[in-house]
């Protein structure tokens, strides 16, 4: 029901209002219907235009490979843009990469770019990042696009109102080699946040909420389409940590259509449009909130008003509640399936039930990650630990989302309060977050990190992740303890 | 390019209760510096799989001597959650999984799984939970699933129908990717870039 009749829509320009139609659209089917290249036919999903493909070391390779195979070229590398981040040191990066099979990954993706000629911030490069941080600092990510990178992250640029969503390997060389994806339109789910957040509770707490709601499958087959008072009264950093989690809701995408602060974030960005090509942008963009009368598949809303800080207990990022509350009893849970799941993450956490987790010692810090490591984020953090000092035997790791946000940081004087505070300031890149680059967890160590991910092992084989706020993770770096972070503001 | 067409799977099953089985829990990341889709199979599951000592771990059902050789695997709820690296689809059929049971899969896992040819079979949950009691009483039963036919065979002769995007079945019954499909829309795509000029550049 979803799908328009393909003659309505290859041709319609994006400021188009659709009168033809009475129906009312929503921002996502505005971008699938500007982006349509072929509608599907005879059961063949849509053919999808991408204007920006985010490139990486880790999922990009085989990719590569495939296209030498075949004997491909890029179609479009003024399209594409690759960084290294996953793999990575954030020590000293003057020096050779010790790791041998990461130091080889980094230079296959740098002789794959030289081969095909797309542009690459590679180490040095005082663009260099991780790959959704560079992305919106760069001006590349902007409003309407249609943005894919072999990474489930890539959501994060919905945060300007554009379609952005993680593919794999194979969809990698799909793209590389024509610019497009085969695609299905997904199902919309909207996201209702009003109210205000109340001090010490942020962005992140507001997507923690969501995720424990509806759960780590809450949102598959859907795009989250986010709205409501306390989303429009975000800074775009903020609203990039939440569309950053979409994926951990199931949702493969999830946005937030354009406004005012949008416009400003984007506007004087290295490639962001200028002069008359500005104002003819911002005119399209308008378009792109959905239409009164839009409808969506699901929905859900609640008040950001009644919103603690918020911590995960569990092994998912849907187990996660307020930070006052008690582990949940799996036997409780009359599902066997459920109760066995709760069960071996508990176990896993060596935690009980009943327990309450504020007050609980921690061994390691972690502010980063593609979720939180802006210079918001940052500055947030800084401030809350000015003039204080972090916890004896606690380590706390501070890695900047850019080169950019590690420069401005340094300028701005948060790197001296991180050090002298006794933090480790490094290098940026994706780090502790996926711990493939050393920066891990030891065995049965717990760290408060506002990575995205609580997996068993995510953040080092053995290792436990409470997630959280960059001010829970300060509040406990401070305390060395999981703490409240409104007892400090 | 082409590989071995695809239509059915008769297999004894190796059987995981779980919920939300992560692809960190598939393949763990610190394995994702490889550039190659080979040889994967080895570190399917390897933080289960393996004790802290790199000994196999007797409790973890794929390190049980009669697993070795089946086709089938039936998970809990939500299968293949997290991260988009199809390095998992690759572990998985490296090892030798050439479908997968639950009652919901992840979106990318699915895309990811159904390019390499591994069958994502959601069935309801009642009916995920009659599987696992027909496999509690009988662990060595055999299951089929018929791309085909889009079905399910148990035991006891009864059909569960399951659904499938019906453009990468036709695919994996070919034996053929979706590239040539893409390039094939070349026209289109001329047209396309023709009033559609792009909207970047990540040129300097």
């Amino acid at each position: 029901m979803r799908l328009l009749d393909g003659s309505a829509t290859v041709a319609s320009p994006m400021n188009d209002t659709n009168p033809d139609s009475a129906r009312p659209r929503t921002t996502v089917d505005k971008i699938w219907d500007e982006h349509l290249v072929a509608p599907g036919t005879d059961g063949a999903p849509d053919v999808l235009a991408v204007d920006l493909h985010l490139v990486h070391e880790v999922t990009s390779p085989q990719a590569f490979d495939g296209l030498r195979a075949r004997g491909l070229k890029v179609r479009n590398p003024g399209q594409t843009l690759a960084t290294v981040d996953h793999s990575i040191p954030t020590t000293d990066r003057s020096l050779p990469i010790a790791d041998e099979i990461a130091a080889t990954q980094v230079s296959r993706l740098e002789q794959n770019c030289r081969e095909f000629g797309i542009p690459l911030h590679g180490i040095g490069s005082p663009h260099q990042g991780i790959v959704h941080v560079i992305g919106p600092e760069l001006g590349v990510t902007q409003p309407g696009m249609t943005i894919v990178c072999g990474d489930s992250h890539t959501a994060t640029h919905g945060a300007f109102g554009a379609l952005a969503f993680g593919i794999g390997t194979t969809e990698v060389e799909h793209v590389l080699a024509t610019q497009t994806l085969l695609q299905r339109r997904p199902k919309t789910f909207e996201v209702r946040v009003d109210g205000q957040l109340h001090p010490g509770v942020t962005a992140k707490d507001i997507i923690l909420s969501l995720l424990s709601r509806i759960g780590v499958g809450g949102g598959t087959g859907h795009v989250f389409e986010y709205g409501g008072t306390a989303i429009r009264a975000l800074g775009m950093e903020g609203r990039m940590t939440i569309c950053n989690m979409s994926i951990e809701g199931g949702a493969r995408a999830g946005l937030i259509a354009p406004d005012e602060t949008t416009f400003g974030y984007v506007q004087g960005r290295p490639h962001a449009p200028t002069d008359a090509d500005w104002d003819a942008a911002v005119d399209r963009w308008r378009n792109l909130t959905s239409d009164d009368g839009a409808e969506h598949d699901r929905s859900i809303s609640f008040d950001a008003g009644e919103l603690t800080p918020m911590v995960t207990y569990g092994t998912n990022p849907g187990m996660g509640f307020p930070i006052t509350d008690r582990i949940p009893d799996p036997d409780a849970l009359t599902d066997a399936t459920q109760r066995d799941s709760l069960r071996a993450a508990l176990a896993y956490m060596a935690l009980n039930p009943g327990e309450q987790l504020l007050g609980r010692p921690i061994d390691v810090v972690f502010i980063g990650s593609c979720t939180n490591s802006r210079i918001s984020d940052l500055r947030e953090a800084a401030r809350m630990l000015r003039g204080r000092h972090v916890a004896d035997g606690v380590r706390v790791m501070v890695v900047p989302g850019s080169t950019e946000v590690k420069r401005q940081a340094e300028e701005e004087g948060l790197a001296s309060v991180f050090r002298d505070a006794g933090a480790e300031w490094r290098e940026s890149g994706c780090s502790m977050c996926i711990a493939m680059n050393g920066d891990q967890l030891s065995p049965g160590q717990y760290a408060v990190s506002t990575s995205n991910r609580n997996f068993e092992g995510r953040q080092g084989k053995g290792g436990r992740t409470f997630l959280a706020s960059p001010l829970t993770a300060v509040a406990s770096a401070v305390s060395g303890r999981l703490s409240d972070p409104r007892a400090l503001l | 390019m082409s590989r071995a067409p695809f239509s059915s799977v008769t297999s004894a099953v190796v059987s995981f209760a779980r919920n939300d089985i992560d692809t960190d829990q598939i393949i763990p990341a610190r394995f994702l510096k490889t550039v190659n889709r080979e040889g994967l199979g080895d570190q399917l599951f390897f933080d289960w799989r393996y004790l802290p000592d790199g000994s196999p771990n007797p409790e973890f059902v794929l390190n049980r001597p009669e697993m070795a050789g089946r086709r089938i695997l039936v998970a809990g709820d939500n299968f293949g959650c997290g991260s988009s690296r199809e390095h998992a689809p690759w572990a998985l059929t490296a090892w030798g999984i050439r479908a997968v049971i639950s009652s919901s899969f992840a979106d990318i896992f699915t895309s990811n799984a159904l390019k390499n040819a591994l069958i994502p079979v959601a069935v309801p949950p009642e009916q995920l939970a009659r599987i696992g009691s027909i496999l509690e009483a009988e662990p060595e039963a055999e299951l089929t699933v018929d791309l085909e036919a889009t079905e399910l065979h148990l035991p006891d002769g009864s059909a569960i129908p399951f659904k499938v995007d019906p453009f990468a079945r036709r695919m994996i019954l070919d034996g053929t990717d979706e590239m040539g499909h893409l390039l094939a829309h070349e026209p289109q795509l001329k047209t396309y870039e023709a009033s559609h000029p792009p909207r970047i550049s990540t040129r300097a």
